[in-house]
């Protein structure tokens, strides 16, 4: 296997002015580390507001101007760079964006799927392709000249999905593929996402669907609030006692077809100095309130609390 | 109460018609369930029961009596991008307190956090911003809920604290809820019926 893409100790942080000219950086990504093997899907599971979706924007290039990244990006062992962000988006890496906004507002959907043309057999090529991903995803010719406001919310997102799959990428990120679409084509996405693994591609995926993650990914990374707290293979998620860090398994147990289990808290917002899950863990101690965890290997298995890291110490 | 929508027809523009004759009863001691596919007028129907679409065919009455069009409407609807439903220049404070000033009590019993509202709509994720909403909707005078999707773009572990603080208040207030959703899964532990909304539009 190739390393498709390695992210070591990527942190964002974004430059804010408070009262007047006072600058404040706050951290949303810390010390972040993942590698997406060819062949390979990656799942980032995690709750709303943890940073996942900067995380994609920073492997593209599009975060916005007050934003500092540190850490180091590489795609098949080059370094990942501006400049070639910038030649292999759209191209060799694709995104599915989040928000059903990213549609230009003035512009047909077909026409956005189909992209920017050299000339016209491509762009005959294409608009063959194209119809054939959308009749794939129940979008009948009648779409083709819509304009994205009178697209209802799944259908738009099925829009961008075929955006992206229509330029064969060797790596997708996908940021929030399926929330909001019917079974049918949740099903017909995962479809597509383990064909394109199938082919040799990599996937990065980003959501908060466990189900949608476990029925497709090798390895799933937990984010909360900026860190990843746990990287375990896809098949200790079948059962909570596999899973090591508090928050993974509260996740699990909220499932409705797991119990529906109500778990209090909310993320901390802003800096913390400690552990991300202090204030909500049942298991912490006094150390966690000052002190970062560092991800350590456990088994096999990827986690960041101390309750791990000294028993690796020990032994 | 008894929440009764009675042959509802509408059609965007004159060619194609999305709902035909739909007909839906809630009662306020109840959480209905609705499933359909993405694009099948589910939310066009929301919509229409809560007032935000006007022409349309049909009738929607509680307990009988048609809803006045003046003062509060008695049926609310809360969406599921909840980022686009406040205005990005009032602080959460003054959003949530458009519509009424809830007790401190009630506020932590749906997490919201005192510094959150002097913060700006921008400022807070989804998952915060929808318990705003959720509870921004919870006037005393409001008698149904209707909940469009509102935990589709959350994770599990607030989905069930945003539905499970819900449910509880509307229990207590006698607060009817229609739970429009894809997860047949979430639809089966939060709701006494659920309805298909292929057998009930007749398309």
């Amino acid at each position: 296997m190739t390393k498709l893409l390695e992210v070591n100790n990527l942190s964002i942080s974004f430059t804010q002015y408070v009262q007047g000219l006072n600058r404040h950086d706050s951290k949303v990504i810390s010390d972040l580390s993942i590698d997406v093997n060819e062949n390979e899907i990656v799942a980032i599971l995690g709750s709303s507001g943890s940073g996942k979706s900067l995380l994609a924007h920073s492997l593209l290039g599009i975060l916005p101007y007050n934003s500092n990244v540190s850490g180091e990006i590489k795609y098949k062992g080059d370094i990942l760079d501006q400049d070639l962000k910038e030649k292999l988006r759209g191209n060799e890496i694709c995104l599915i964006p989040q928000s059903v906004n990213f549609l230009d507002p003035l512009m047909k959907v077909s026409e956005q799927a189909i992209g920017e043309c050299k000339d016209e057999k491509e762009y005959n090529e294409k608009k063959l392709r194209q119809r054939e991903i959308f009749t794939k995803y129940g979008l009948d010719e009648s779409v083709d000249n819509l304009y994205p406001f009178e697209l209802s919310g799944g259908m738009a997102r099925k829009v961008l999905l075929s955006t992206a799959l229509l330029d064969d990428p060797k790596l997708l990120i996908a940021d929030e593929p399926t929330p909001g679409l019917d079974a049918k084509s949740v099903k017909e996405t995962i479809e597509d996402i383990k064909n394109l693994k199938e082919h040799g591609k990599g996937v990065l995926l980003i959501t908060h669907e466990i189900d949608v993650a476990l029925k497709t990914a090798d390895k799933i990374a937990v984010f909360y609030s900026g860190h990843v707290i746990e990287i375990n293979k896809v098949g200790n998620f079948k059962n909570v006692d596999n899973l090591l860090h508090p928050y993974t398994k509260a996740l699990i147990t909220s499932l409705p077809k797991n119990g529906f289990n109500l778990t209090e808290g909310v993320q901390p917002l802003g800096d913390v100095s400690g552990c991300p899950y202090y204030q909500n863990c049942p298991n912490r101690m006094d150390k966690c309130e000052n002190n970062i965890p560092n991800l350590v290997n456990h088994n096999g298995v990827f986690i960041r609390c101390f309750d791990f890291e000294e028993a690796n110490d020990e032994s | 109460m008894n929440l009764k929508a009675d042959n509802i027809s509408f059609s965007y523009n004159n060619n194609k018609q999305i709902l035909k004759d739909v007909s839906l009863s809630i009662n306020s001691n109840e959480v209905i369930g609705l499933m359909g596919d993405s694009g099948s007028g589910k939310s066009t129907l929301c919509k229409i029961i809560s007032d935000h679409i006007s022409k349309y065919s049909g009738e929607i009455t509680i307990d009988g009596e048609k809803i006045s069009n003046k003062g509060f409407y008695p049926i609310q609807l809360i969406f599921q991008h909840p980022e686009k439903t406040m205005n990005p220049k009032w602080k959460m404070e003054k959003v949530l307190n458009e519509s009424w000033k809830p007790s401190s009590d009630l506020k932590n019993t749906f997490g919201i956090k005192d510094n959150w509202l002097n913060r700006w709509p921008n400022e807070l994720s989804g998952g915060e911003l929808q318990r705003f909403s959720i509870l921004r909707a919870l006037n005393p005078k409001t008698k149904f809920i209707i909940a469009d999707e509102i935990s589709t773009m959350l994770d599990a572990v607030t989905q069930v604290q945003i539905w499970k603080s819900l449910i509880n208040y509307c229990k207590v207030n006698n607060i009817g809820i229609l739970a429009v959703s894809h997860d047949e899964d979430l639809l089966e532990v939060i709701c006494d019926d659920i309805v298909y909304f292929d057998e009930i539009n007749n398309i």
